[in-house]
């Protein structure tokens, strides 16, 4: 049986870690606003990218780029995007459960935040190269990741290179997925989820477009920089998961605790009301002894 | 066939302009063009410049940076990394953003990647200036 000064130094660190989960939860949801606002307000950027790309391979079929080019898949690269903290939840154990499933011996990995490269050491699974993106990420730490899978892939180093990020829905939803990022393949078939309603129709004209200068030049140009929009989107996705993830689990974790303060206190008073009787009992006994 | 062009100017941080007009002309890699409605579908390049857009008889800038336009009878969509309305400039901090991009190029160990956002904010500034400065006189 705990003593009343057992349990009052219990509620007392109860109420302090308590405290410090509310103060994250404050910081979480303030980050999740800015991070959710940014990662939505890029989509019109991807959806139009998509639309435009689309259109111009429909008009352009017979253009082929060194970054469209299937081959055999021997070797694959995964690009692994987590957070650099924990206390987010589930959020990085499903990625990385998801990237347990990548074959060992064929697939090296490109890591962004911290909890993948550990993860790809503590694995003991290649590593290609380990990269950082900020709370707010930019358009240069993007650039930098895909860049980089872009010439393992055009080196022939690499046949495939996929993307494992966490995908966000909504505030309580976000899920870890696995896109294509090369070979680009069929243009056409590019995320077709991004793709809005509105230019469907457009895309089943066909038109043949022309090209200024030409179709080389603008296409050389045009696929690379839709390559690294693709990942800059996929990290601003991944914060805003990160964030509301962070959010929810200290919420959880701060009603939790309140539970608990509940519980405790009451056992609290509990024990103090039988001491206080057995008190007056011994008091009782010992006065009818006396007399 | 409508006489309208249905123009979006899109950047990754936001939908800038999105409305029915009646001509674009945009600084693309070959020098600038003229856009009416009925062009022919064509997809270019286009280098931080000036966009100037006729609704309404009127004409009105935006300062774009490095991008991309897909031009097609009835609509043009321009993808750019910046977009800003004639209205919105602030001299002042593009004059100090170009004068911190020129300070920046003549260090000399600069890598790949911080030339290439050196240069970008460059380009940028010098559109700013260019479209604030034409508009004011």
């Amino acid at each position: 049986m705990p003593s009343t000064r057992d349990i009052r130094r219990r509620i007392k660190s109860v109420k302090n870690t308590a405290q410090i989960t509310k103060a994250m939860q404050m910081v979480a949801s303030s980050k999740m606003r800015r991070a959710q606002a940014e990662a939505l307000a890029g989509r019109p950027y991807a959806t139009l990218m998509n639309a435009v790309l689309a259109e111009v391979s429909a008009g352009a079929a017979e253009f082929s780029h060194p970054l469209m080019e299937k081959r055999e898949i021997r070797k694959r690269a995964l690009i692994l995007v987590t957070t650099d903290k924990g206390l987010c939840g589930a959020l990085n154990s499903n990625l990385l459960r998801e990237a347990g499933r990548f074959d060992q011996e064929t697939t090296v990995f490109i890591t962004a935040g911290r909890k993948g490269s550990q993860f790809v050491a503590r694995t003991r699974r290649s590593m290609a190269a380990e990269f950082t993106y900020k709370d707010s990420p930019e358009f240069a730490e993007a650039r930098a990741i895909s860049k980089f899978a872009q010439e393992l892939f055009l080196k022939g180093e690499v046949d495939h290179v996929d993307v494992l990020f966490t995908n966000f829905i909504n505030t309580l939803s976000q899920k870890s997925e696995v896109r294509t990022l090369l070979p680009l393949g069929e243009l056409s078939a590019l995320n077709p989820d991004l793709t809005s309603e509105g230019h469907s129709d457009l895309q089943a004209g066909g038109k043949e477009f022309l090209f200024e200068p030409n179709a080389a030049t603008v296409l050389g140009n045009l696929l690379p920089h839709y390559l690294n929009y693709q990942m800059f989107q996929f990290l601003h996705e991944a914060k805003a998961s990160e964030q509301s993830a962070r959010m929810v689990a200290m919420k959880n974790a701060t009603d939790n605790a309140k539970q608990i303060i509940k519980d405790l206190t009451l056992e609290y008073n509990k024990l103090r009301q039988a001491n206080i009787t057995k008190e007056l009992l011994e008091i009782t006994t010992a006065q009818m002894a006396m007399g | 066939m409508s006489n309208l062009l249905k123009l979006e100017i899109v950047t990754p941080e936001a939908m800038t302009y999105s409305d029915e007009v009646e001509m674009v002309t945009l600084p693309g890699v070959e020098g600038e063009m003229g856009i009416f409605p009925m062009h022919v579908p064509l997809m270019t390049q286009i280098v931080a410049g000036e966009v100037v857009v006729r609704k309404d008889g009127r004409e009105h800038s935006f300062a774009v940076g490095d991008g991309f336009a897909e031009i097609s009878s009835e609509r043009v969509a321009i993808l750019t990394d910046m977009a800003v309305d004639e209205d919105n400039i602030d001299e002042t901090r593009a004059e100090e953003a170009r004068r911190q991009a020129e300070v920046r190029l003549k260090e000399e160990h600069l890598s790949d990647e911080e030339l290439a956002t050196v240069n970008a904010a460059m380009a940028h500034s010098v559109a700013l200036l260019k479209v604030k400065r034409r508009h004011s006189r």
